[in-house]
């Protein structure tokens, strides 16, 4: 049997709250890989990340400065942990370390590191902000929004939208207001933690779905996989899924890539109402929490979307197994005062 | 009247719709109705073995099923075309 290369990849999002980044499930999707054998590097943000200590998972953790410190202050930390431990590949997980990503893309494929982005073009294309010109570019339906930048223009909104109405930050952070002084409320609320602009979208009442993907950047699905969101925590995560077989969704998706020419994993939020009209409600231009759900279903996407980051032919995905389910749990981990220490004070474990 | 290929009804019960994802279980004589009228039998024929198999009155038994049949429905458990025709 041939020995499978060994690759260094380093991943972000170790964070797992109740809305949880996707890193671990990255991580354990790559450390299932077929076609390579990894050493994990963990970059987070925070020393309380759990993925940081989590030592199955994550072979070694480096902290890395906050996205909004800039490029200038990432790429010599990025340096000096490819100085160490000669990363073949990044995975950021996180959509607000993606325009810093995607900014240092062509100095670090010069130093030799890979990543499979999105292009900066389609990255904000589909921002939360520019979401209704999106559908109207390529005729795909999603809710009627309208952007703020001033609290003085919410009292305009009850002649435009019926209530609820969802208020949602720019990156993060998304409230159902049933009424203008909720909306003030929220609006506030998010502008303070994300900033502004604020959208406010037309509430769609029905069945949360998701797909999951890749596309090859010249507009072709590798894969694609739809889940229905079975358990929904307080923050509209899904905690609990299962894969459907829904061919709207997927010829939804395909066209998404294929217009698009979408580079890169990503997640698409949908709604389908009563009508069994779809809805997509936002474009999540990274791979999902959920994502270990692919390898279940057959379709080892964090693998494909490695394999085409190194420039390797990957061959589409023709089937997945429909009815898998992941259910998410929380559990506690004891870890020692030193270890702590070590990601805190020396921003390495 | 015909459950939908690719609508899967497991022996316990479950009912699973891959198109959606819902389930949910009927009892042991909604598994036996599905099963029946996966092997392409009609209403008629359907109620006939049923009456012969269990004691229960005619009425009460078609009744039931049509309450049956339009929960299928709802859950897009029928076929579609099969359905208008039931």
């Amino acid at each position: 049997m041939m020995k499978k290369r060994k690759l260094n990849i380093a991943v972000t999002g170790l964070n797992a709250v109740d809305s949880p980044g996707p890193g671990v499930s990255v991580i354990r999707a790559l450390r299932e890989a077929e076609s390579f054998d990894v050493r994990i590097i963990g970059l987070a943000y925070e020393s309380l990340e759990p993925g940081i200590y989590l030592h199955e998972i994550v072979d070694k953790t480096y902290q890395i400065p906050y996205p909004g410190a800039g490029t200038d202050t990432l790429l010599p930390r990025l340096e000096y942990i490819h100085s160490k431990e000669k990363l073949d590949v990044i995975i950021p997980n996180f959509d607000a370390e993606l325009f810093p990503f995607i900014k240092l893309e062509k100095k670090l494929q010069a130093m030799g590191i890979r990543m499979f982005l999105p292009t900066l073009h389609q990255f904000e294309e589909r921002q939360k902000v520019n979401l209704c010109e999106f559908g109207l570019k390529y005729g795909i339906k999603v809710p009627r929004a309208r952007v703020l930048y001033d609290p003085s223009a919410i009292n305009s909104l009850a002649s435009e939208f019926s209530f609820p109405v969802i208020v949602k930050g720019k990156f993060y952070d998304a409230s159902v207001a049933y009424s203008l002084e909720q909306v003030k409320n929220f609006y506030d609320r998010i502008s303070a933690k994300w900033g502004l602009p604020i959208i406010i979208q037309e509430f769609i009442h029905g069945t949360e779905f998701n797909v999951t993907g890749l596309g090859d950047g010249k507009g072709k699905t590798i894969a694609a996989i739809p889940m229905r969101k079975q358990y929904i925590t307080d923050k509209g995560k899904a905690w609990g899924g299962i894969s459907i077989a829904d061919e709207t969704m997927l010829e939804l998706t395909r066209r998404f890539l294929k217009e698009t020419k979408w580079r890169g994993g990503f997640e698409l939020e949908l709604m389908k109402n009563k009508d069994n009209e779809l809805y997509l409600l936002e474009i999540n231009p990274r791979l999902p929490a959920w994502i270990y759900l692919s390898v279940g279903a057959g379709q080892n996407i964090p693998e494909a979307l490695v394999n085409l980051a190194l420039g390797k032919k990957v061959e589409a995905f023709t089937e997945f197994i429909v009815g898998k389910m992941f259910i998410r749990y929380s559990w506690d981990m004891i870890v020692d005062r030193e270890e702590f220490e070590q990601i805190s004070i020396y921003g390495e474990l | 009247m015909k459950v939908r290929k690719n609508i899967a009804v497991s022996d316990s019960g479950l009912v699973f719709n891959p198109e959606n994802g819902e389930s949910f279980s009927v009892n042991p004589i909604g598994v036996e109705l599905t099963s029946l009228m996966r092997e392409g039998k009609s209403f008629d024929e359907i109620s006939a073995l049923i009456l012969k198999k269990y004691n229960t009155e005619k009425q009460v038994f078609e009744k039931d099923f049509h309450e049956f049949l339009d929960t299928l429905s709802n859950y897009g458990i029928l076929d579609n075309d099969e359905k208008e025709k039931a």
